[in-house]
C-alpha cells in the first residue's frame, strides 16, 4: 500500500531542513562572508519559515503553467494585431516607461537574489531567494517578449537596457536598486522584498495592469498579472523577513527600522514616475493615483503596521509627507516630463478636455488651483506654434535623481520648490525633501559618488555638448519622445485607424 | 476590537470563479470587488479560502496552491494548509 502523501509542512520541511551543514575546511564566516557585517545578529536560522511553502516540485508546475497561458495569449495576440485593439497611441508610452524603467529592475533583481541565494546562511532563506531569483528573471524575460510585439509598430521600445544605464529620468529607478544592491544582504532584502515589494509594489502592478486591461492591452494585463502572483508570495517573504530579523535579537530592531525608513523614501520617489503613468499615460484610468494610494498605502499598510506595532516597529518615516503629496505628485511628475521629453524615450502631451475634467474630478484641493491652468496655458502654446520645451539642464537631487520639482505640500506652500542643502568635505549637495537629505545625511560618502546624468553631460561624459549628442549617446532615436501629436506614432496610428492625420495646432484646439 | 481589513485579489478569469464563490459563501463579511481585469475580495480581520468548498463549486479535487496561479496580491499574514488558505491581522 502506498504511503500517505505527506502534507505541505512536512514536505517543505524535508526540502529546506538539513540540506546544510556547519562546514570545517573553511570556517562558516568565511563561507558566508556577507550575513554579520551590518548588525543583524541571528540566532536560530531554522526559525526562519516560509508561510507558502512552495517545494521545487510544486514551483515548476506551476511556473509551467503561467508561462504556457501567458505565451498562449501573447501568440494570439500577435496574431490577431492587438496592438489595434488599444484605446489609443498615447498609451504605449506607459509602456516605453514599464520596459525602459521596471524590466531592468527586474533582471537586478534575479541577479541580487541569486547572490542572496549563495550567500544567506539558513537554508530556509537561500531557497527563497533562488526560487525568488527564477520568478525575477522570468518577469524580465516575459516582460521583453510581451513587448517585443509593440516594438514592430512603435518607436521607443527598441533598445530598454541600454537606456536604463544612460537617459536621465532612469538613473531614478537605477539608482535606487544599485544603492540596495551595493548594501548588504539584510538591507537589500529589507529594501527590496519589504519597502518596496510589500509597501509599494501594489501601486505599481496592480492599478497599473487593471489601467491595462482598461486599456484594452491584453498582452500586458496577462504579463503584469502573470508577474503579479509571484509577487504574492514575494511580498509574503517581505513580511516574513522583516518578522524573523526583529524576533531573532532585540538589537535588530532599530537597525531595521532605519532600513525600513530609508528605503521606502527611495522606492516612493521611484513611484513618483508610475503616479504619472497612471494619471496621465493611461487614456482612460480606472483610477487616480491618489485614490490608489489611500486604498494600497493609507488603508493597507497603515493595518500592516499597527500589527507590526507589537514588535516596536512604526510607519516610515515621512509616510505622512508622501500621503500629503499623492494630491501633487504625478501633476508635477507629468509636467516635468512635459518640459523634458524632447531628450526622452517616450512622449508627452497635454492632457485633452476629457482628461482634464478627470484629473479636475479626482483632485479637487489642487488640480484646478494648481496645475489646470498651466495645461491650459501649454495648450494655448501649442495652439500658437510654440510648443514648449525646456533648453537647459534641470537640477537633479542627489538621492533619488528626480529633477528638483516637487514642492514644499507639507509646510503650505505648493508653489515654493522643495530644496534641502548639506555640506560634505567642503561641497554642497541638494535633496529635494527631508527623506532625501536624511538618506544622504546617513551615509554622505556614498550618495557623494552619484552618477547624476545632469553632471555628467555638463561634464561631457555623455557623447558631446549637444541634445543629439546626448540622444545618440543612449540611442533615443527620432520620434522615441517628444511631442506626441504629429509623432511618428501618432501618424501611423491614425493611418491603420483610418483617421485623418490632424495637425497638432487643431488637436490643441479641440 | 480592530478593524484592520485584509485583501486577496485574484484574476478575472474562469479559473477564479469558483474559489470567488467559495470565499463568498464562507467568509459572510466579505466584500467582493469587480475592477477591471480582477476581483479584490476583502475582509475585517480575516478571510478564508476552504479546499473542500472549492471542491464543491469546481468539482474535482483542488490543491490549495493552485491559488498561485490566479493570485494578484494580498494582504495581511499568510496561513497556508493543506485544507485552507487564511489570511488575517
Amino acid at each position: 500500500m502506498a504511503a500517505k502523501r505527506m502534507n505541505s509542512k512536512k514536505r517543505y520541511e524535508l526540502l529546506t531542513r538539513n540540506m546544510g551543514w556547519e562546514t570545517t575546511y573553511q570556517s562558516m564566516d568565511e563561507v558566508f562572508p556577507y550575513d554579520k557585517f551590518e548588525g543583524i545578529k541571528i540566532k536560530d536560522w531554522d526559525k526562519w519559515e516560509d508561510p507558502f511553502r512552495l517545494t521545487v516540485d510544486a514551483y515548476w508546475k506551476f511556473q509551467a503553467e503561467k508561462d504556457k497561458k501567458l505565451y498562449a495569449i501573447i501568440d494570439s495576440f500577435a496574431q490577431n494585431n492587438g496592438q489595434m485593439n488599444i484605446s489609443d497611441a498615447r498609451y504605449v508610452n506607459a509602456l516605453k516607461l514599464f520596459i525602459q524603467g521596471v524590466t531592468p529592475l527586474e533582471y537586478y533583481a534575479h541577479r541580487h537574489y541569486a547572490h542572496l541565494g549563495r550567500h544567506f546562511r539558513g537554508e530556509g532563506t537561500r531557497v527563497a531567494c533562488q526560487m525568488q531569483s527564477i520568478d525575477e528573471l522570468r518577469h524580465a524575460q516575459t516582460q521583453i517578449h510581451t513587448l517585443s510585439h509593440y516594438n514592430k509598430y512603435f518607436d521607443g521600445l527598441h533598445d530598454p537596457f541600454h537606456m536604463f544605464d544612460r537617459v536621465w529620468y532612469l538613473s531614478v529607478p537605477k539608482s535606487y536598486f544599485e544603492d540596495a544592491m551595493t548594501a548588504g544582504p539584510f538591507e537589500f532584502i529589507t529594501s527590496v522584498s519589504f519597502s518596496f515589494e510589500y509597501i509599494l509594489t501594489n501601486l505599481l502592478f496592480v492599478p497599473f495592469m487593471s489601467g491595462a486591461a482598461y486599456n484594452g492591452d491584453q498582452a500586458t494585463v496577462t504579463f503584469g498579472f502573470s508577474a503579479q502572483s509571484d509577487e504574492s508570495r514575494h511580498m509574503t517573504l517581505g513580511l516574513e523577513v522583516i518578522k524573523f530579523m526583529v524576533e531573532q535579537h532585540e538589537d535588530n530592531l532599530p537597525i531595521v527600522q532605519g532600513w525600513i525608513d530609508k528605503h521606502f523614501w527611495r522606492a516612493y520617489r521611484v513611484l513618483a514616475l508610475v503616479s504619472a503613468m497612471q494619471d496621465y499615460m493611461l487614456p482612460n484610468s480606472p483610477m487616480s493615483w491618489k485614490e490608489a494610494w489611500d486604498v494600497y498605502f493609507v488603508e493597507n499598510i497603515g493595518a500592516l503596521f499597527d500589527d507590526l506595532s507589537r514588535y516596536g516597529l512604526r510607519m516610515p518615516k515621512y509616510h505622512e509627507v508622501a500621503t500629503a503629496e499623492s494630491e501633487h505628485l504625478s501633476h508635477q511628475v507629468w509636467l516635468t516630463l512635459y518640459n523634458y521629453s524632447h531628450a526622452a524615450g517616450m512622449q508627452t502631451w497635454v492632457p485633452d478636455d476629457k482628461k482634464l475634467d478627470w484629473l479636475s474630478e479626482k483632485y479637487p484641493n489642487t488640480f484646478d488651483k494648481h496645475y489646470r491652468p498651466r495645461f491650459e496655458m501649454f495648450r494655448q502654446m501649442e495652439a500658437d506654434g510654440q510648443r514648449h520645451f525646456s533648453p537647459g539642464l534641470p537640477q537633479l537631487c542627489q538621492v533619488c535623481q528626480v529633477p528638483m520639482a516637487f514642492t514644499e505640500v507639507v509646510a503650505g506652500d505648493a508653489m515654493k520648490i522643495s530644496r534641502r542643502v548639506s555640506t560634505y568635505k567642503e561641497d554642497r549637495f541638494y535633496t529635494c525633501s527631508d527623506g532625501c537629505r536624511d538618506v544622504f545625511e546617513g551615509n554622505p560618502a556614498k550618495y557623494a559618488q552619484a552618477w547624476l546624468p545632469v553632471h555628467q553631460i555638463f561634464q561631457g561624459n555623455c557623447g558631446g555638448a549637444e541634445l543629439a549628442d546626448v540622444a545618440k549617446w543612449c540611442h533615443l532615436q527620432p520620434g522615441d519622445g517628444g511631442e506626441h501629436v504629429g509623432s511618428p506614432d501618432q501618424d501611423r496610428w491614425k493611418k491603420w485607424r483610418g483617421e485623418d492625420t490632424v495637425k497638432p495646432t487643431v488637436m490643441a484646439a479641440e | 476590537m480592530s478593524e484592520k481589513k485584509v485583501f486577496l485579489i485574484l484574476q478575472d478569469t474562469e479559473d477564479s470563479r469558483p474559489i470567488i464563490e467559495a470565499v463568498g459563501a464562507d467568509n459572510p463579511h466579505v466584500s467582493i470587488q469587480r475592477q477591471p481585469g480582477m476581483v479584490r475580495m476583502e475582509a475585517t480581520q480575516s478571510l478564508r479560502i476552504n479546499r473542500e468548498t472549492v471542491e464543491e463549486k469546481v468539482g474535482r479535487d483542488w490543491d490549495v496552491q493552485e491559488l498561485h496561479l490566479n493570485l494578484v496580491s494580498l494582504s495581511g499574514h499568510v496561513d497556508e494548509e493543506d485544507d485552507y488558505f487564511e489570511l488575517h491581522w
